[in-house]
C-alpha cells in the first residue's frame, strides 16, 4: 500500500499544539466571542420561532380546521376553519409566479444575451436599476400604487365595478399582479447570474451549428440554467407567501373572508372576486385584529410557517446545496428525463 | 484490460512511437523578437495549388482572398489568401497567438460576434461571399469542432438531434430523425459505444467521446467545411489517435481545416499545410514540402526537428 517503509513513518504524527485564547490579543478575544454570541443567539431566536410556533400551532391545527370554512360569528375561536386563506395564499401565489416567471427570465434573457453594443449597454442598466428599485419597494407602497392603478377604468375587468362604474380594484387577479412585483427580482437575478455563468463555448457551439439567438436560448442556454431558474421561483414564491400590505390593500382581510363568488362565470369570478390569505388572516385573527381569536392565529402561522421552510429546502435543494456528495438535486433537475 | 486485442494495439503503438522518437527530435523553440520573413502567397491558379493526392483532392470549396482581421483595430490576420479544397485536410500551425483561430473563426464567421471585430478581404464559399449568406445557412455548411469538448446538457440522442431540428419550419419527430442521428454517430465512431443507451445524458461522457459526440453534431448536417480548433488538445493520446483516424476517414466526403500546435499530429493528418506568424501566412503548401524543405527561414525554424 504505502509507498515508504513502515519504519520510515514517524510514530505519531506530531500536531501543532492547540493554541490558547488566552494567548490571543484581546481584540481578537472579543471579536471572537462576539461572532459566537451572534451566531448562537441567532440559532436561538430560530429554534425559538420555531418551537413556539409548533406547540402553539399544533395544538390548534386539526383537519376540521385545515379543511372547513371560515364562518361569520361574534366568537371567532369557536367556530370556522382556515380553508378560504390557504386556498387564498395558494392561488396568490400561483398568479403571481405565472406573471413573475416569463417576466424576470425574459428580462435576464434580454440582459445578458442581447444588451450588447452601446445603446443595449444603456439599456441593460437601467433594466437592472428598475429591477434594483422595485426590490427595493417596501410592498405597502406597491400595493397603494397597484391600488390606484387597478381601479382605473381599463383594469375594470380584473376585479368588480360598482353600480356607479367605479372599479373595486381589490380582487385575486389584482393581488396577484401585485404580488408578482416581489417576486420578479429573484427570478431575474438567479436567471441572469446563471446564465452569466454558463461558459462562452456553449453559446458558441450552438451558433457555429448555424443556429439562431434564439434556438440557442430556447434549447441550451435555458436548458442548462433550469436549476437556477427554479431556485429563483422558489425564493420568489417565498416572498408572496410571505407578503402582508399588498393582500391587506388589494385582496381583503377579515376572520371571516370568504372566496367572494358573485356572478354567472364561477371559476373566473372566483378570480375577480376577493378573498384572503394566511398572512391577513393571522392579521386579523391576532389580538391587533377585529376577529381576536389567537389560536387560530397560531394554527394559520404554523401553516404558514411550514410551506415556506418547506420552500426555502426545496431552494436549497434545486440550486444543489442540499445534497452534499451524490447527485444533486440540480443535477437531477438537468438529467432527469434521460438519467 | 489485457484483452488480446488490446494487447497487440498497445504494441503496435509502442513500436510506432519508438519509431517516432527515432525520427522525431523534439521541436526548437523560435526566438520571438526576430522580424517575420513573409514568402510571397503561391498564385492561386483555377485548380488550386499543386497537392500530395490530387486524386483525391476534389473540387474547391473555400477560397481566402487577401483575409484580414482586426480585434478594435489591433490587426490579427494579416492578408492571408488560401484555398481549402474537398477531400483534403489544410492545417494551420504557428505559434500561440499568431492568428490561427482568429482565420479559423473568420470562415465561419463567429468572429463577428466578438466586439469590435473587423474583417478586410473576401472568403468565398463555392464562390460565393460567406457575408452574403444568412450566417444559419453559412455555418450549417461550413461546421466547427472547438478545442473544448462542448456537448449541450442533453441526451446524446439530442445533441445530434437540435443540429438537425429547427432548420425548417416543422419540428420533425424522433422517429423521423432517428436514422440521421444514428448515422450521424457512426461516421464519427461513437455508435458502438453509445448503442446501447441513446438518452444518457451527453455530459456524462468521457472526454474523448464529447469530442466525438461533437464531431458527430457537426457533421449531421452533412457540412461542406469542417473546421476544427485543436480538437485534440484537451484529450489523451488514445482519445487523440481516435480521432486522428476520423480526420482521415471524414476528410474523403468534406474539406477539413484544422488548426493544431502539434506539429506531428498536423504531419499525421493534413495533407497541407499553413504556417501563421504574427498574422502574416508565412508560408503554405504540401505537407512533405513545408516540413521537409520549408522555403521561409521562420518557418525552417519552427519546423525544424519534425525531421531530422
Amino acid at each position: 500500500m504505502s509507498a515508504f517503509p513502515q519504519s520510515v513513518l514517524p510514530a505519531k504524527v506530531p500536531r501543532p499544539r492547540r493554541s490558547s485564547l488566552r494567548s490571543w490579543r484581546w481584540g481578537d478575544r472579543i471579536v471572537y466571542l462576539l461572532a459566537w454570541f451572534s451566531g448562537l443567539s441567532l440559532c436561538l431566536v430560530a429554534a425559538a420561532l420555531i418551537l413556539y410556533l409548533g406547540v402553539r400551532g399544533i395544538e390548534y391545527v386539526s383537519s376540521s380546521l385545515l379543511f372547513s370554512r371560515p364562518t361569520a360569528g361574534v366568537d371567532q375561536s369557536q367556530i370556522g376553519g382556515i380553508l378560504d386563506p390557504l386556498l387564498g395564499t395558494l392561488l396568490v401565489v400561483a398568479i403571481g409566479i405565472v406573471i413573475a416567471t416569463p417576466i424576470g427570465v425574459a428580462s435576464a434573457v434580454w440582459i445578458v444575451e442581447y444588451g450588447r453594443g452601446r445603446a443595449g449597454r444603456v439599456l441593460a442598466r437601467a433594466v437592472e436599476s428598475s429591477i434594483e428599485v422595485v426590490a427595493g419597494t417596501p410592498d405597502i407602497v406597491i400595493a397603494l400604487f397597484a391600488l390606484t392603478l387597478f381601479q382605473l377604468g381599463a383594469f375594470g375587468f380584473l376585479s368588480f365595478t360598482a353600480q356607479g362604474g367605479g372599479v373595486y380594484g381589490r380582487s385575486f387577479m389584482t393581488a396577484g399582479a401585485a404580488v408578482a412585483l416581489l417576486a420578479i427580482p429573484p427570478v431575474f437575478l438567479a436567471t441572469r447570474d446563471g446564465l452569466q455563468s454558463l461558459p462562452t463555448h456553449q453559446r458558441e457551439g450552438a451558433f457555429a451549428l448555424g443556429k439562431t439567438r434564439i434556438a440557442t436560448i430556447r434549447r441550451v442556454l435555458l436548458p442548462g440554467i433550469r436549476p437556477n431558474i427554479g431556485t429563483g421561483v422558489t425564493l420568489g414564491m417565498g416572498r408572496i407567501i410571505g407578503d402582508t400590505a399588498i393582500v391587506f390593500l388589494l385582496l381583503g382581510v377579515g376572520a371571516s373572508q370568504r372566496f367572494d363568488f358573485q356572478g354567472a362565470t364561477p371559476g373566473l369570478d372566483a378570480l375577480r372576486g376577493t378573498g384572503s390569505t394566511l398572512t391577513s388572516y393571522i392579521y386579523s385573527t391576532s389580538p391587533a385584529g377585529e376577529g381576536n381569536a389567537p389560536q387560530k392565529a397560531y394554527a394559520a402561522a404554523f401553516v404558514l410557517l411550514l410551506m415556506v421552510l418547506a420552500l426555502n429546502a426545496f431552494a436549497g435543494f434545486v440550486s444543489g446545496r442540499g445534497a452534499g456528495g451524490r447527485m444533486s438535486f440540480g443535477d437531477r433537475v438537468r438529467f432527469g428525463a434521460w438519467a | 484490460m489485457a484483452f488480446p486485442e488490446g494487447t497487440t494495439r498497445q504494441m503496435f503503438k509502442s513500436q510506432r512511437l519508438h519509431d517516432a522518437a527515432q525520427e522525431i527530435p523534439p521541436v526548437k523553440r523560435i526566438v520571438l523578437d526576430r522580424p517575420p520573413t513573409a514568402v510571397p502567397p503561391p498564385v492561386l491558379d483555377g485548380d488550386g495549388s499543386p497537392r500530395r493526392r490530387p486524386a483525391v483532392a476534389g473540387p474547391e470549396r473555400l477560397r481566402l482572398q487577401g483575409v484580414s482581421v482586426s480585434y478594435a483595430g489591433k490587426a490579427a490576420v494579416k492578408d492571408v489568401s488560401l484555398s481549402v479544397h474537398q477531400g483534403e485536410v489544410l492545417a494551420l500551425i504557428g505559434p500561440s497567438g499568431c492568428g490561427k483561430t482568429t482565420l479559423l473563426r473568420t470562415l465561419n464567421r463567429l468572429t463577428e460576434l466578438t466586439p469590435g471585430a473587423m474583417r478586410g478581404g473576401s472568403v468565398l464559399l463555392d464562390g460565393n461571399e460567406v457575408h452574403e449568406l444568412a450566417d444559419t445557412e453559412l455555418r450549417a455548411r461550413v461546421s466547427m469542432v472547438f478545442q473544448q469538448p462542448n456537448p449541450f446538457p442533453m441526451s446524446v440522442f439530442d445533441n445530434v438531434a437540435f443540429a438537425l431540428r429547427e432548420q425548417s419550419r416543422k419540428r420533425p419527430r424522433r422517429r423521423e430523425i432517428e436514422p440521421q442521428v444514428i448515422e450521424a454517430l457512426r461516421r464519427a465512431g461513437l455508435y458502438e459505444e453509445v448503442r446501447d443507451d441513446l438518452h444518457r445524458p451527453a455530459l456524462r461522457l468521457s472526454g474523448g467521446q464529447q469530442q466525438r459526440l461533437c464531431i458527430a453534431r457537426a457533421i449531421a448536417l452533412r457540412p461542406e467545411v469542417l473546421l476544427m480548433d485543436e480538437p485534440c488538445s484537451a484529450l489523451d493520446p488514445r482519445s487523440t489517435e481516435t480521432i486522428e483516424q476520423l480526420i482521415g476517414e471524414l476528410s474523403r466526403e468534406l474539406a477539413i481545416v484544422i488548426v493544431t500546435h502539434n506539429l506531428q499530429q498536423a504531419h499525421r493528418v493534413a495533407d497541407r499545410v499553413a504556417f501563421m506568424y504574427l498574422g502574416d501566412l508565412v508560408e503554405h503548401g504540401e505537407v512533405e514540402q513545408v516540413f521537409r524543405a520549408p522555403v521561409a527561414p521562420r518557418t525552417r525554424d519552427y519546423v525544424k526537428g519534425v525531421f531530422g
